[in-house]
């Protein structure tokens, strides 16, 4: 069969709603609900799929919804960097939805239903945001991601939760009405126009000071990519039961808050705009913030003691990589930052399944709890391994593919300060990933930990499935390298 | 003989008509049954205006036939078109859900007089509404307020009676400015059309007594609306009104009221006299701001749902005011497009509310402990109609915001678009007291659930929340209708 891209663009779209509300209606057998999830996340997945060769080919369908106020449409077009982030939003919810099986069976958590059903409806406003045409539709997405994903962080229901929600619910919101969404106005007031466009709308609309005033609202208004001072909600939505965090605060949320900054500076802004003579300072100043948000997290990371509070502080440096790979604007670092959202992605699902498979095995949430934690779960703390090396950078990962791009990018900007960041920053991630390594494998157990063995097999074949997809893109990396060399243009 | 000509006098004498009626039946079946044909034709009239006047221009109708400006005039634009619409539709879906509502809260020996209240103060609205004669303004404005002042004292709580008392007081010092303002304007022209007096004032602009008359106006008109600090008498008419009246009032009355002053500032005083020469922006300016952050603030802290929905509306009506304060046409579209928004957003938060005394009897916050568990349904439509109010997108809130941000941003007022923003902050503050109430607290066991809600509650219910939704997607008519609405008055014509 055949399918017409923009019939796919449909479908993807489409799909996790009707998923959503099949999940409700089986809330009563549980077996055929989680069937429903994986078959759900499945057709999504192979929906995407079905609009890759078009893509690929050069094609960019695309089709409007409805004209939601004069000259505002809500409209969708597919192209590279949204296809990227749709083939890894899709995917991973695929190997998320097993590992949810057996997370949510392992750890009896209730409200099971409530749970499925809006992650199916978050994964909906993911691809929204991924298949949006212009920045008022991305913006309407984005919203409904928050909100969507709010009942998810609060799952527990607990005064914790509920506070965890408030700083969640809180800044995100808040960045995005006070930032982004003055953001957009002043965008529209501007050009008359949302729509992102290859090579931008802005340029020689707006002075220096105008640019940089305007590049630093849409950065600080996407909240979702954690670019500090406004970061404090990824640590707190770790209150969510782990696969949560780990296919929404490790791709679908976090990397819609990258995504959304790319987009705005490869198809709002232009590269080349930004990077001409006049509003230089605008994008240097990105890449100070971002540099320093990569290594001040960084060293939070370093004294992290909960294994969740790691990865999450973890996460906001890594996001950071790619805001700054982007605000240095050459060709290669905007390859960099794109390669970066999956590798990323594929190796921070990894840390988050593996945290969450300990915590149902062992009951361990702690770094300093996991002395020998790797001769009784090899699987789990092997997979953990290898998701380490990418996050550091290192092959056989792809990490090390993401990373060689940004530093050839810097190196070609001649960008001193990026490349100090990036080399501080790789020490860094070394001196917090490393330690757990050794400590689950070379460390003798404490004595008196009760025994136990790997979690629920659901588990762990998704996080040895990403673990590997980890290792493969570092050897057959053409799928997502070729998406990326296609937004920076021929 | 055609009645078609004859609409625009219809749409006030049907309901006027029909409140003598109700007590002539005293039947409380026979009188709802009256009240609600009455209102639904009325909305089918308005409809019908608003086609008319969309396709072919304002409509002038000659009470008796004496011609304007001896006669009076009524007379349908673009704006009060629109603004008929919203009254009749909301008292359209008011009046089947006020029956079941008022069997739990009115004796029944009173509905009838409900009834008849209920259709003099539609009347009263629509009448302000759609004459074109200053005088006949405020014979309508002092028949809608006193009716309403009888319906919230309607209400179960001993309450009520202070709450009716405090407006019939506010609303009465208010009536008294808003008659010497026209009187002085009528000292001026000669003249008590508004489109004869807007032509008219030319002449004597900038005279002390038309500086008076638009002082007085002001502050009259201001305490109809509820304008921060003028807005005394609004929580705690919204609080203990039984809960039809309440939804009601909160969609319509504020409403008219802001109409009332468009009308004055744009097609008699004109704007470039009241914004241009005096320094009416400021002060609208600082009081819709002042509104915006202090009653927001305040709702955050109530502990009942009905007051901090009421401090709400005085914190939106600011939004309202802002937009009008620019003297923009992006402004007065976003002032116009709020006008409907926030009307029946509100109508159906208070709708809402009014469910959910009906089953869990009170709406403290501590009463609504474990809402989104006893009445899922209901829970999730107050909490849609708390996006609409913060301005997210999806929501009819959010259309107006746009339009708001939008009229700040093109006149380069940078501060205010933050303070805009700002006050929306506040507004997912007070939003998520419910959110977490509802969601976050097992349902108190010590609390007997009343009943469930019936149909003929739920249903209107619903389906002003979902206008809510709807015209957060579709535009087409709220913003199409606003803008042909601010065009008719930037150029100053009635």
């Amino acid at each position: 069969m055949t399918m017409l891209p923009e019939q796919a663009m449909v479908l993807a779209l489409l799909v996790p709603l009707v998923g959503a509300v099949l999940i409700a209606l089986a809330s009563r057998t549980p077996n055929v609900r989680e069937g429903i999830t994986l078959a759900t996340a499945t057709t999504l997945l192979l929906c995407v799929l079905g609009a890759l060769p078009a893509i690929l080919a050069g094609q960019r369908p695309g089709f409007t919804l409805l004209t939601m106020m004069p000259g505002l449409d809500i409209a969708f077009r597919l192209e590279p960097l949204g296809m990227l982030f749709a083939l890894i939003a899709s995917g991973l919810w695929i190997v998320n939805s097993l590992y949810s099986i057996g997370y949510m069976r392992g750890n009896q958590e209730a409200k099971q239903t409530r749970f499925y059903v809006y992650f199916a409806l978050s994964i909906a406003a993911t691809m929204g945001i991924a298949l949006s045409a212009n920045l008022f539709t991305l913006f309407l997405f984005y919203e409904a991601l928050t909100l969507l994903t709010y009942p998810l962080v609060t799952h527990q229901g607990t005064d914790k939760a509920r506070r965890g929600g408030r700083t969640y619910i809180g800044l995100l919101m808040g960045t995005s009405i006070v930032f982004l969404l003055p953001a957009l106005v002043f965008t529209w007031a501007l050009t008359g126009s949302t729509d992102f466009t290859p090579g931008g709308i802005l340029a020689g609309k707006l002075g220096h000071t105008g640019m940089a005033a305007l590049l630093l609202l849409f950065m600080f208004g996407i909240g979702k990519a954690a670019l500090m001072p406004f970061h404090r909600w990824l640590p707190a939505a770790m209150v969510a039961p782990t696969p949560v965090s780990a296919l929404l605060h490790a791709v679908a949320v976090v990397k819609a808050g990258v995504f959304s900054v790319v987009k705005v500076i490869v198809y709002i802004f232009g590269a080349d705009t930004l990077a001409s003579a006049g509003v230089a300072g605008a994008a240097d100043a990105l890449v100070a913030l971002a540099g320093f948000t990569i290594v001040s997290a960084s060293v939070v990371a370093l004294g992290a003691d909960n294994l969740k509070r790691r990865l999450a502080y973890s996460t906001i440096s890594q996001l950071s990589y790619v805001v700054m790979a982007a605000a240095v604007l050459a060709p290669l670092s905007l390859i960099g930052a794109a390669m970066h959202i999956a590798a990323h992605a594929v190796g921070k699902i990894t840390l988050f399944f593996a945290a969450g498979a300990i915590y149902t095995a062992a009951h361990k949430t702690e770094v300093s709890q996991l002395d020998g934690i790797g001769r009784r779960m090899p699987w789990t703390m092997a997979a953990f391994a290898i998701a380490s090396l990418s996050m550091i950078g290192l092959p056989p990962t792809v990490g090390f593919v993401s990373k060689w791009y940004m530093v050839s990018g810097a190196m070609a900007a001649q960008q001193t300060l990026v490349l100090v960041v990036i080399a501080v920053s790789t020490l860094l991630n070394a001196g917090y990933f490393l330690p757990i390594v050794y400590r689950a494998f070379f460390v003798a157990p404490a004595a008196g930990d009760a025994p136990h063995g790997e979690a629920p097999l659901p588990m762990v074949l998704a996080l040895c499935a990403t673990a590997a997809v980890t290792v493969v893109l570092f050897f057959v990396p053409d799928v997502p390298l070729a998406l990326a060399r296609q937004m920076v243009g021929p | 003989m055609s009645l078609a000509p004859h609409l625009p006098a219809l749409q006030v004498v049907i309901p006027l008509l029909a409140a003598p009626l109700t007590v002539l039946l005293r039947r409380r079946g026979l009188s709802f049954a009256l009240v609600l044909a009455a209102s639904w034709l009325a909305l089918a009239i308005a409809v019908s205006l608003w086609w008319r006047v969309h396709d072919s221009g304002p409509i002038s109708y000659a009470m008796g036939s004496w011609p304007a400006p001896w006669g009076i005039e009524y007379r349908v634009d673009a704006l009060n078109a629109f603004m008929l619409v919203l009254v009749t539709g909301i008292a359209a879906l008011v009046l089947p859900y006020s029956r079941a509502s008022l069997l739990a809260e009115v004796p029944p020996q009173q509905h009838y007089l409900f009834y008849t209240m209920f259709s003099l103060c539609l009347a009263g609205l629509l009448g302000i509404t759609i004459t074109g004669d200053a005088f006949n303004i405020f014979v309508f404005l002092e028949i809608s307020a006193l009716s309403s002042y009888v319906l919230i004292a309607l209400g179960r709580d001993r309450r009520a009676l202070l709450a009716s008392y405090q407006y019939l007081v506010m609303g009465t010092i208010g009536a008294t400015f808003i008659v010497i303002g026209i009187g002085l304007l009528y000292l001026m022209t000669g003249t008590l059309n508004l489109a004869d007096m807007g032509n008219r004032i030319g002449a004597v602009q900038g005279t002390r007594p038309v500086l008076a008359a638009l002082a007085f106006l002001t502050v009259g008109i201001s305490l109809k609306l509820a304008l921060f600090p003028l807005h005394q008498w609004l929580p705690n008419a919204y609080t203990y009104a039984p809960s039809a009246v309440s939804a009601f009032l909160a969609a319509t009355a504020t409403k008219v009221a802001v109409y009332v002053l468009l009308r004055f500032y744009f097609s008699v005083f004109g704007h470039s006299q009241v914004f241009g020469r005096l320094p009416m922006q400021e002060a609208m300016l600082l009081l819709a701001l002042a509104g915006m952050f202090v009653a927001a603030a305040i709702a955050i802290v109530q502990s009942d749902l009905r007051r901090l929905f009421a401090y709400s509306s005085i914190s939106q009506v600011g939004y309202i005011i802002l937009g009008l304060s620019f003297d923009s046409k992006t402004g007065l579209v976003a002032t116009i497009v709020h006008l409907f928004n926030h009307g029946i957003t509100k109508g159906a938060v208070f709708m809402l509310l009014g469910c959910v005394a009906l089953v869990m009897g009170g709406t403290t916050l501590a009463r609504v402990q474990g809402l989104g568990r006893r009445m899922p349904l209901t829970s999730f439509g107050i909490v849609l109609c708390g996006l609409s109010l913060i301005g997210v997108p999806g929501t009819a809130g959010f259309v107006s915001k746009w339009y708001l941000i939008l009229a700040a941003v093109q006149q380069g007022q940078w501060w205010l678009v933050f303070l805009i923003v700002l006050s929306s902050l506040l507004a997912v503050a007070y939003v998520w007291r419910f959110i977490e109430a509802a969601y976050f607290h097992e349902p108190r066991r010590d609390i007997e659930v009343g009943t469930t809600v019936p149909w003929s509650m739920a249903v209107p219910a619903a389906l002003l929340v979902l206008a809510t939704l709807y015209f957060g997607f579709d535009t087409s008519f709220t913003v199409e209708s606003a803008t042909r609405a601010a065009g008719q008055l930037m150029a100053g014509r009635p």
